[in-house]
């Protein structure tokens, strides 16, 4: 287990019970009873840091190296998926993962950010930041996914978009502006989960949904903290405060009305049990599909366009 | 100092220092090729430098008097004002910015809306206000956006966007960054009614704006040398590592990548955007 600064004091109970553990295997001495009162503490302790998490901590989370990324979900919310590659122009973008598959024996279509686990991973997953033909991939399997009447999932998690030279020359910006609006008039239902970080039009690029989803401990912003600190505060150093100031934890975000659920995580976070956490995110969706599905396309698309219309506060 | 200067008598050495300042109103300086120029001659050529053709950035309500037939013009949205929703503050408060913002401009928010005729052809124009805390769009200027498209569609006249923003408003954080969506869904109807739309990117053109209506046009075009890009410069130099090569993200670099469809000087726009919309809504040409 890896653990984050602020979770030390759990970190530090946790190796004394490996200690008493190792210790027991080779004495007589009958320590359970210390390990369970240990194992209670711990967990007490894990309910009370984690009951009063600050923005920042919660984006330390939400970008943990062990947190569950878009393929582990694919396998367990998923049967038969096909990754389907490429934009057929000039390359596969390894940053967004897609294709068709099963959710509940029914057939839908799968499109998510990937990021790798290690160096070599990480790398070749451009650390889950597109380009756009990876926009453009999730493009055409959408428009495959309308075609044949296939509801769209997708899995949010990603820094942002590709700051890179290529990136420029090849249109990210055309890439993302084509997307939100071809998204806006998809005719099938669109559920869309933040997992991770949501990382600006990076994020929105594949999240023009009818309903929106973020895991409790996953954050979703115009721009990473440390981008908005570095301009507002001329300092990367305060992406605490922007972190704080932008809102981008769910709790914040949850009185915008912009979220239609918010997915609670396993104590300590979702990286501390994948199965429970692809379960709770399954049963959300599933109810999130029964009832979009109930609804001619029409109607769908109707409400899509309200929805968006109304995002905003003026005077 | 050449022999000559050192001939003439002291007290008619030129300053330097004043000699860099020219009195306000009258005359003005090339931020390009520092020629000095006579401000009623810039003014004359749509601020354009006469010696180097510089395209100097302007305000959106001269950008639109520029554009528009001088009558008639209804402005659309303007009773829209910016609310603090999420009580945002960095080193100021975002209501401080918002305020110094408006006495700066004289404008509620970032953008100007109206209604009125290009060459007697009726059309809704948008302009970009970039000196109200950096063009950036929040909700007022998403929510102003998307009057203008309906309005577009209630009198089925053409759509035209000037932009000039740095992109999604900070301050206003996912709720700006909703505003992508919301413009480029509401650009979505546009389409559908089959109502031209064209987008006019100018110096600069940035992140969530350029990543959502300015590049959504049936008809993209630039102004000549104009700044325009998703990542800004910094931000890609510090990622990849590499020196930027050279006239990267401007409009002739975006052209030359397919990017946008043309470049236009700003002394021939209202002739050029005449004539695009004249073909795509099949009228006459204009004269």
């Amino acid at each position: 287990m890896n653990f984050l600064e602020f979770e030390q004091p759990i970190a530090e109970l946790e190796a004394k019970i490996e200690e008493l553990r190792y210790v027991g295997d080779d004495s007589d001495i009958d320590i359970n009873e210390e390990i369970s009162r240990l194992q209670k503490h711990s967990q007490d302790l894990t309910a009370s840091i984690f009951s009063d998490l600050s923005a920042w901590q919660v984006s330390q989370l939400a970008r943990h190296p062990q947190r569950p990324y878009t393929l582990d979900y694919l396998q367990r919310l998923f049967t038969d998926f096909n990754e389907l590659h490429g934009e057929r122009n000039i390359a596969d973008d390894a940053a967004i993962v897609s294709g068709i598959a099963r959710f509940d024996a029914k057939p839908v279509a799968v499109i998510g950010h990937q990021k790798g686990r290690d160096i070599k991973e990480r790398i070749h997953r451009n650390y889950g930041m597109p380009k756009p033909e990876g926009y453009r991939k999730a493009l055409r399997i959408m428009q495959l996914a309308e075609r044949f009447k296939l509801p769209v999932l997708t899995f949010i998690d990603t820094p942002g978009a590709y700051p890179g030279i290529g990136a420029e020359e090849r249109g990210q910006s055309v890439a993302i502006a084509e997307n939100l609006l071809a998204m806006s008039e998809l005719r099938t239902p669109i559920i869309a989960t933040v997992i991770g970080e949501g990382g600006s039009g990076g994020a929105l690029a594949i999240g023009v949904a009818d309903k929106l989803n973020m895991l409790e401990y996953s954050t979703y912003s115009v721009i990473s903290p440390e981008g908005c600190a570095s301009i507002l505060w001329k300092s990367a150093d305060k992406a605490e405060e922007a972190a704080l100031a932008m809102g981008i934890t769910t709790q914040r975000l949850d009185g915008l009305g912009l979220l239609d659920a918010i997915i609670a995580e396993p104590l300590g976070g979702a990286h501390r049990d994948y199965d429970i956490i692809a379960q709770s995110v399954k049963e959300t969706i599933r109810q999130q599909l029964d009832e979009l599905q109930q609804l001619d396309l029409d109607e769908l698309l109707d409400l899509r366009q309200k929805k968006f219309r109304s995002y905003g506060f003026t005077q | 100092m050449n022999w000559f200067k050192k001939l003439l008598p002291s007290r008619i050495k030129i300053n330097s220092a004043t000699r860099r300042t020219v009195p306000e109103g009258i005359w003005t300086k090339c931020v390009n090729c520092n020629a000095v120029l006579y401000r009623a001659e810039l003014v004359r050529n749509i601020e354009v430098c006469p010696k180097c053709s510089h395209h100097m950035r302007i305000g959106a309500r001269t950008r639109l008097e520029y554009f528009l037939d001088a009558e008639p013009r209804q402005e659309i949205g303007a009773e829209l004002k910016p609310v603090d929703a999420l009580k945002f503050r960095d080193s100021k408060k975002y209501k401080d910015r918002i305020n110094q913002a408006q006495k700066k401009t004289g404008e509620n928010d970032a953008m100007v809306v109206l209604m009125g005729r290009l060459i007697s052809m009726p059309l809704v124009a948008c302009a970009f206000e970039f000196d109200f805390m950096g063009g950036s769009m929040g909700s007022v200027v998403g929510e102003r956006f998307v009057r203008a498209v309906d309005t577009s569609i209630e009198y089925a006249i053409p759509l035209v966007c000037f932009s000039a923003s740095g992109g999604a408003r900070m301050q206003e954080a996912i709720i700006a960054l909703m505003q992508m969506a919301k413009t480029s869904a509401a650009l979505g109807q546009l389409k559908r009614k089959g109502i031209p739309y064209i987008s006019v990117l100018t110096d600069p053109t940035m992140g969530g704006v350029s990543a959502s209506l300015a590049t959504l046009g049936d008809i993209n075009i630039a102004e000549p040398k104009a700044l325009i890009g998703f990542a800004g410069p910094r931000v890609i130099e510090q990622t990849v590592r590499e020196t930027l090569p050279e006239g990267f993200q401007r409009s002739e670099f975006l052209l030359e990548h397919g990017n946008i469809d043309m470049i236009v000087d700003r002394r021939e726009m209202r002739d050029r955007i005449a004539s695009l919309l004249s073909i795509l809504t099949h009228q006459p040409a204009p004269v």
